[in-house]
C-alpha cells in the first residue's frame, strides 16, 4: 500500500492510497483534474504528465526511452517529468508527491 | 448568465463511449450548469475500446479495470448515465428523443456520438457460423474469450487484415491458439492505411510469431457442421475454424441523424465546431464527417484522439465559446512487442522516406510526402520519429530527405531541416 499525493494546477492536494496498477489509473479513479489517460495507459497520448518532487525522483525511477521521447511532445516537460501511466504502484512509492503538469 | 449556463437546460448525448463521455465531462468543465444525460445501448460502464483487441483480450482483468471514468465520477459531476437504453429517433421539431421503451426525453442541446458498428459482409453461411464474432464491444470480447476457452482445438480464422484483425490475431496467438489464419482480400494487409513497406513488415512480424497471413483471399462461404466451420475462399481453398473473427471495417451509425433530416455525407456532416446543420445538434467522434484545416478537406476518423479532441471543441461551443477543431490526427497499434505510432494522414502521398535506426530491423519509420510536404509518419518502436514527425507536420518546416534517411545523422529536428 502506498500513499500518493497529487497536486493539481489549481493547487488542490489529493492524497490517495493504492496497491496496484499505475499512478495514472489511481489518479483517474480518484478524479484528479488534469490526468486524462486518454490512451488507457500505453504511453501513446502523453495526457498523464506529472512532475515528481525532486526528492522523490529516486523512488519513482527514471523515464524509459519511449517515455522520454513522448515527453518531448510537451513544451512544459522538464527533468522531473514523467508520464504516470508508466509508473507502477508499489510500497516503495509511499509518500511520493506529484504535481500535475499544465 | 448566458443560455448555455442556465441550470434549467438539458444536454442529451446519444452514445457513451470515448466521444460521448469525454464530451459530458468537458461540458461540465466548460461551465454547463444544466442537466447532462448520456444514453447508450451498451449496458457496461463506458470503457476504453483500444485495449479490447490488445491487453484486455489477453488478460483476466474485468472490464471495470478499463473504465473510462469510475462510476462515482459521473455522480460527482452530475452526469446521468442511462446504459442499456436504445434511442429510437430524434424529433427536431419538438426537440426531444424517443427511447425504445416509448419514453421521450426533451433536449435543449443534443450531441450525437453514436459511433459505428462492425460491418458484417454478405457471405453465405455467415449467420449460421459457429462462434463467429466481430470485435468492438466488451460483450464481443467476452464471447470471444468464452468460445476460445471452451474450444479444444483452438483454430482461429480472422477475416480481414486491418488493425483490429491483426491485433486480435496477435492476442489470440499469445493466448495459445493452435493455428491463427488471417484472410485478407487485398494483395497486402493494411492496404487502405499504410505503405507497402509497412504491410511487408507486419506480414513478416506475424509470420515470425506463427500467424499465417494470406492475402488475395476473398471469403465466399462459411460451411458449419457440428460447431466446426470451414471458411471457403473463392479460389477454392478452405480453412477450418473453431472461432472466426470478422474485422472488415465498420458502418457509421448515421441512421438516427439521417432520419431526423440532418446532413449526411461520409458520416454526419458538421462545421468547424462539430455542429450539424441544426444549430442545437452536434456530432462528435467516429460518426462525424468534419473539416480538417491542416489537410484542407472533409474527413471521418476512427480514433480515440478524434473522439476526445472533437468532444472538447463541441463542449466549448455548446457553452458559447466557439473554437475551430484543428488537430493533426494520431493513432497507435500494439502487436506482439511492436509499438506502432502514426501521426498525420498519408492519403495523397507521392513519395516516401524510410529511416532505419541502426541494425535493429524492428525500429524504423516511414515518412509520407506529397512532393516536399510531409503528410504523415508511421513509427515502429520509435517514439522519437513519431514526436519529430508531429513537430514537422505542425510547423510545416521542410525536411532534408537525405539527412532524414541517413541514420548516422543524429535524430533531432534541427539536424533535419532543409536549408
Amino acid at each position: 500500500m502506498a500513499k500518493i499525493t497529487f497536486i493539481t494546477t489549481d493547487e488542490a492536494q489529493i492524497t490517495v492510497e493504492g496497491d496496484s496498477g499505475s499512478l495514472m489509473e489511481l489518479a483517474v479513479q480518484n478524479s484528479v483534474q488534469g490526468i486524462d489517460g486518454d490512451c488507457g495507459g500505453v504511453c501513446s497520448c502523453a495526457t498523464c504528465h506529472v512532475y515528481v518532487e525532486p526528492e522523490h525522483v529516486e523512488k519513482t525511477g527514471e523515464a524509459s526511452e519511449i517515455e522520454k521521447d513522448m515527453l518531448e511532445l510537451d513544451d512544459n516537460a522538464n527533468e522531473y517529468s514523467r508520464l504516470c501511466c508508466q509508473i507502477e504502484i508499489s510500497d516503495q512509492l509511499d509518500g511520493v508527491i506529484l504535481r500535475v503538469a499544465p | 448568465m448566458s443560455d448555455s449556463l442556465n441550470n434549467d437546460q438539458t444536454c442529451v448525448v446519444i452514445g457513451a463511449s470515448h466521444a460521448g463521455v469525454n464530451f459530458a465531462f468537458a461540458l461540465r468543465k466548460a461551465g454547463w450548469l444544466g442537466r447532462i444525460k448520456l444514453y447508450d445501448v451498451d449496458p457496461v460502464l463506458p470503457y476504453h475500446r483500444p485495449p479490447l483487441s490488445k491487453a484486455y483480450l489477453t488478460s483476466s482483468d474485468g472490464i471495470e479495470k478499463n473504465a473510462l471514468k469510475p462510476a462515482q465520477s459521473y455522480e460527482k459531476e452530475s452526469i446521468e448515465l442511462n446504459l442499456g437504453v436504445e434511442v429510437e429517433s430524434i424529433n427536431r421539431a419538438d426537440k426531444n428523443i424517443l427511447l425504445a421503451d416509448g419514453q421521450t426525453q426533451a433536449y435543449d442541446k443534443l450531441v450525437i456520438a453514436s459511433g459505428a458498428r462492425p460491418f458484417m459482409p454478405p457471405v453465405k453461411g455467415l449467420d449460421t457460423a459457429s462462434h463467429l464474432y466481430p470485435l468492438r464491444t466488451a460483450a464481443d470480447v467476452s464471447n470471444i474469450k468464452a468460445a476460445f476457452e471452451q474450444s479444444d482445438k483452438k483454430r482461429v480464422v480472422v477475416i480481414g487484415g486491418g488493425y483490429i484483425g491483426l491485433e486480435t490475431a496477435a492476442s489470440l496467438k499469445k493466448l495459445g491458439a493452435s493455428c491463427v489464419t488471417v484472410l485478407e482480400r487485398e494483395s497486402r494487409i493494411l492496404a487502405r492505411v499504410t505503405a507497402p513497406e509497412m504491410s511487408a513488415f507486419f506480414e513478416k512480424l506475424h509470420a515470425k510469431n506463427g500467424v499465417n497471413i494470406l492475402t488475395g483471399k476473398n471469403v465466399s462461404e462459411i460451411i458449419t457442421e457440428q460447431s466446426v466451420n470451414q471458411v471457403v475462399c473463392d479460389d477454392g481453398q478452405m480453412y477450418e475454424a473453431d472461432l472466426i473473427i470478422v474485422g472488415v471495417g465498420i458502418r457509421v451509425n448515421t441512421e438516427l441523424a439521417a432520419q431526423a433530416g440532418l446532413e449526411i455525407e461520409n458520416g454526419i456532416k458538421v462545421d468547424h465546431c462539430a455542429r450539424t446543420n441544426d444549430p442545437d445538434i452536434y456530432a462528435v467522434g467516429d460518426c462525424s464527417f468534419h473539416h480538417n484545416p491542416h489537410y484542407e478537406r472533409f474527413i471521418r476518423l476512427e480514433s480515440v484522439q478524434n473522439a476526445v479532441d472533437q468532444a472538447k471543441v463541441a463542449a466549448a461551443s455548446v457553452c458559447g465559446k466557439e473554437i475551430t477543431y484543428d488537430t493533426i490526427p494520431w493513432f497507435w497499434s500494439d502487436q506482439y512487442d511492436v509499438k506502432l505510432q502514426m501521426v498525420g494522414l498519408s492519403q495523397g502521398y507521392n513519395n516516401l522516406v524510410v529511416r532505419q535506426e541502426g541494425d535493429a530491423d524492428n525500429k524504423f519509420s516511414v515518412w509520407y510526402f506529397n512532393d516536399d510536404t510531409l503528410l504523415s509518419v508511421d513509427a515502429v518502436n520509435n517514439a522519437k520519429a513519431y514526436v519529430i514527425g508531429t513537430k514537422f507536420i505542425k510547423s510545416g518546416d521542410k525536411l532534408d530527405k537525405q539527412k532524414l534517411a541517413d541514420a548516422s545523422v543524429e535524430f533531432k529536428p534541427a539536424n533535419l531541416l532543409s536549408v
